[in-house]
């Protein structure tokens, strides 16, 4: 497999299509799909054995611009359908696109049924934090107070935080990007296919038209190392302009440290262990929010786990071993049967 | 005693009892074992939608009726003949639907005051008059069920449980029906617990045996065997029926079998069926909701499963978006709608023909399918089968309704063998040259399925409204109208690939009798009996509701009046009236959650005639 992809030498250009790309100028998603043309031509797959599934919003036109078999489905129903998709075909790599109203509004029980079963797919995630396709209403992930048009005096809804919902699902893998960061994205689309499991990618992403810098503290040229910690298994949880401050334990409760100050040592910081099966951590990671704590990215949890696909496909070659009948006529045929 | 021996042409039998009582398993063995012996049978369960409705009161009674006889027999018949009435409250809830002079069997241990005060009778039925002019039956069913399994080792609340085995080896002495088909079933069924299997065999036996001692039952009835084709037969309900098409047409075309569904009454019976076939690569897949069980069929579908859900009324109305997904994307999926009573939760576990509008027009925009009726449980088979095969023949969703009433009853059915069905000729995108995701073939205008693995056909599809040929997303106004129609026309064009509609006996006179889907039984019994009257009359039972079939005008056009019965308020009139509006049309409907009675239609029908 490897050699025939090598042979063919996919690249970016290969997963790009005829279609006009049709988001707004300065949209986050132009960048998040350069990322994953990118990342396709390393995945090891032939372009005939890649899927897209999208359902409804922004984010869900996706398919249609990546050179692959792509499904534009209907409204939070993506998961659903990419789980039809990978029984039917195993071999597949399912990639299903959302939002954050398609995810977590209309489809949110497709969203923690995909996750909970553990059906080897990927799952990107753009969350802008509003409705975009609808011209701007408030979302589930949209911050409370948020002025939109359907909010004039502001929401009264609280907030979901998609990693700690996914995770209380059962996710096996969470990562966190935002769309300023191609480099990144590109190296978690390719981990994301790595791992076996629904793998959920959260990606921060500006809508320049109805949330626009909504993101701003975490991106801008002063936060962006003061507010960004990003995690990599085995490694130290530090982050800051001067690579300094450090994530520590502190009771149930996590802290920012300084290293250097009142006798902080690196010792004292938190090794990120991103396959620990026990969730208590990630969870903490996925909860952190300004202005106390910096917000957590790159690989957060991704535990081995056996998928839904293939333990339905081992029940299915089970059966096989041991079946009564071998063609219909057998079955039709069964039990009390009498001649006239 | 001497025993005397009548022959009877046909008979009706109502086991009714506490929906704890087993009253549905006592019916479905004497179904087999009558129809093991050779007569012809159809069978109608009647039971509530709560598993353990309060005991002893009417709302609690659940059902098994049965028609058997010597002669061809359609529907489940009206009165009975024998009523088997385990407690008072099953004798209050079928009073009204015995033949003078039937015969009752009660459970004379289940009439004590607090009893019968429950079913609502002021005063004990047994005692007042009520049942002046029946032939009651009072055997002590419970004391002597109990009685005869005291030798066993079960448990003490599993003692009087047998009391159904009972009263069924009463019936099987009074209709001379041997013991041995039930207890095989018995034996095969409690194979873990070989004392339960003991002491329900000698429950039914002691029934039997109680039949043949008492001197309350002056005679028993032979039936003999009817006079069906030759071959080999099994009982069959809808549902299995439904399931077993299903896995007919996967192995025809050798296509992996994806069912993607929700449990619902009652349509849950196919799920349960086809999740005993993993053997044949059935990926049957529970889903989180009817949603999601139909998304994930046409996932399934668009990588190239012989993809399915099925569904009830309210489950159907929740799919309806991902219908319009299904036939905008030209995917060939399976709906299958056991109906019903609605609306909304409506009757559950009732039978009703009040989907048709749904089914037909019951989405947004411009939405056509096809839409097909089984009409008996053993032509589900057919007619599954059927469904897949015009889905993938044509690339679009098909709609097969059922009913509660054909999925739940049984029948004999002279077993088909696949060799026996047509062939089903896919229509797959192999190779790049000459192919478009959009393109058509001229006569069927169905599109070519070009699945994920196939090396150079990747493409895009999706709900919006889509460039013709190239299937591009387009918004342009002469191109979405011409979409709009070549998607109408695609289904129209099926009236050129399915049967003509056939008509029984007058081919024109002064009425034809219209049905479709599951009211085809009663309609002909009814049929049946009004043609040794009168002869000016026809009967058409619809299989194929969209498109109708090509004839069906010509049909029409012989008679003066074209009455349609159906089990709703009018819904397929209404769709014959705006397609084919040139006929006399008239209409009879029936929406109490009840299959027609004989009497009822036979009544309507010579309104009509002289």
């Amino acid at each position: 497999m490897e050699h025939l992809v090598k042979d063919q030498e996919l690249t970016f250009k290969d997963f790009s299509t005829d279609q006009d790309v049709r988001w707004c100028p300065g949209c986050g998603d132009y960048a998040i799909l350069s990322a994953m043309q990118k990342a396709l031509p390393q995945i090891g797959k032939e372009k005939k054995d890649i899927v897209f599934i999208s359902g409804i919003g922004c984010s869900s036109r996706f398919p249609y611009y990546v050179e692959t078999y792509g499904f534009h489905s209907i409204h939070g129903r993506a998961p659903a359908i990419a789980t039809g998709v990978k029984l039917a075909n195993p071999d597949l790599s399912v990639w299903q696109i959302t939002g954050d109203g398609d995810a977590l509004a209309i489809g949110g029980n497709h969203f923690v049924h995909v996750l909970r079963r553990n059906v080897d797919i990927n799952m990107i995630l753009f969350n802008n934090e509003i409705y975009g396709l609808t011209k701007g209403q408030f979302s589930p992930t949209s911050k409370t107070g948020i002025q939109t048009k359907s909010s004039p005096q502001g929401t009264v809804d609280k907030a979901f935080n998609p990693g700690k919902l996914a995770i209380g699902a059962g996710a096996t893998f969470f990562a966190r990007v935002v769309d300023v960061n191609p480099k990144k994205m590109v190296d978690i689309f390719v981990e994301a296919e790595k791992h076996r499991g629904t793998s959920l990618v959260e990606i921060l992403q500006n809508c320049v038209i109805f949330n626009d810098k909504v993101f701003s503290a975490i991106t801008d040229k002063e936060g962006k190392f003061d507010n960004q910690l990003w995690l990599e298994h085995g490694k130290p949880m530090i982050f800051g302009k001067e690579n300094n401050k450090g994530i520590r334990l502190d009771g149930l409760k996590l802290e920012v440290v300084t290293i250097g100050e009142n006798g902080i040592t690196e010792k004292d910081i938190l090794v990120h262990d991103a396959y620990c099966e026990d969730e208590t951590l990630h969870n903490m990671l996925v909860n952190m929010t300004l202005p106390e704590m910096p917000v957590a990215f790159g690989v957060i949890r991704s535990v081995k786990a056996s998928t839904f696909n293939d333990k339905l496909w081992e029940q299915i070659s089970h059966e096989k071993t041991k079946a009564k009948f071998s063609s219909i006529d057998e079955v039709v045929n069964s039990g009390v049967t009498w001649e006239i | 005693m001497t025993k005397n021996i009548e022959e009877l042409e046909e008979v009706v039998i109502k086991f009714a009892g506490d929906s704890g009582d087993g009253m549905q398993l006592t019916g479905s063995q004497f179904s087999n074992t009558t129809a093991f012996i050779g007569n012809d049978l159809s069978t109608f369960p009647d039971f509530p939608a709560e598993i353990r409705a309060p005991q002893g009161t009417v709302a609690g009674v659940s059902g098994f009726k049965i028609q058997f006889g010597s002669t061809s027999v359609f529907s489940p018949g009206d009165e009975a003949d024998v009523l088997v009435a385990m407690n008072p409250a099953a004798l209050k809830a079928n009073l009204t639907s015995i033949k003078d002079r039937g015969t009752i069997i009660i459970d004379s241990d289940s009439f004590k005051i607090k009893d019968f005060e429950k079913a609502q009778f002021t005063s004990n039925p047994l005692e007042d008059g009520t049942l002046d002019g029946y032939n009651l039956i009072q055997a002590p069913i419970t004391s002597l069920t109990k009685e005869s399994v005291s030798e066993f080792d079960i448990e003490n609340k599993s003692r009087t449980r047998s009391k159904n085995m009972f009263a069924l080896g009463v019936v099987y002495w009074l209709f001379n029906r041997p013991l041995n088909i039930t207890e095989n079933f018995l034996d095969a069924k409690f194979s873990k617990q070989p004392e339960l299997a003991k002491a329900n065999k000698a429950a039914l036996k002691a029934g039997y045996n109680f039949a043949i001692t008492v001197e309350l039952l002056p005679s028993n009835y032979t039936i003999k065997p009817a006079t069906l084709p030759k071959g080999k037969y099994r009982s069959i309900t809808g549902n299995i029926a439904t399931a077993w098409g299903l896995l007919a047409a996967a192995e025809a075309t050798r296509l992996k079998l994806f069912l993607g569904t929700y449990p619902i009454t009652p349509a849950s019976d196919i799920l349960h069926e086809l999740s005993k076939y993993k053997n044949f690569d059935v990926i049957s897949f529970q889903a989180e909701d009817e949603i999601a069980g139909i998304c994930s069929a046409i996932g399934a579908s668009f990588a190239g499963n012989l993809a399915v859900t099925s569904t009830s009324g309210p489950g159907l109305a929740l799919k309806g978006e991902a219908i319009g997904l299904a036939m905008m994307t030209e995917l060939p999926i399976v709906i299958i709608d056991v109906q019903r009573g609605g609306p909304s939760t409506g009757l559950p576990t009732k039978t009703e023909q009040s989907d048709l509008m749904q089914a037909v027009y019951g989405r947004n925009g411009e939405s056509p399918v096809i839409v097909i009726a089984a009409s008996t449980p053993s032509n589900c088979f057919d007619f599954a089968y059927q469904a897949a095969k015009l889905a993938l023949e044509h690339m679009t969703p098909v709609i097969l309704l059922t009913d509660g009433f054909i999925a739940n009853g049984a029948e004999p059915w002279k077993i088909k063998s696949l060799a026996d069905m047509p062939s089903i000729k896919l229509n797959m995108a192999t190779k790049k040259e000459g192919w478009s995701p959009y393109l058509r073939d001229e006569k069927k205008l169905a599109r070519q399925w070009a699945i994920p693995g196939t090396k150079e056909l990747e493409h895009r599809i999706g709900g919006l409204e889509k460039q013709d040929v190239s299937g591009n997303v387009s918004y342009e106004p002469e191109n979405h109208e011409k979409m709009v129609t070549l998607r109408a026309d695609k289904v129209k064009r099926v009236a050129n690939f399915i049967p003509e509609l056939s008509v029984q006996g007058a081919s024109e006179g002064d009425l034809l009798i219209v049905g479709w889907g599951g009211t085809y039984g009663s309609i002909l019994t009814a049929f049946s009996e009004l043609t040794k009257e009168y002869k000016n009359v026809g009967f058409a039972h619809f299989n194929y509701i969209n498109p109708l079939p090509k004839n069906t005008s010509i049909v029409f056009s012989k008679y003066k009046t074209i009455l349609v019965c159906e089990l709703n308020s009018g819904q397929f009139i209404r769709l014959l009236k705006g397609e084919l509006s040139q006929f006399n049309y008239q209409q009879y409907n029936k929406v109490q959650g009840l299959p027609f009675s004989k009497k009822e239609l036979i009544n309507e029908f010579t309104k009509y005639l002289k």
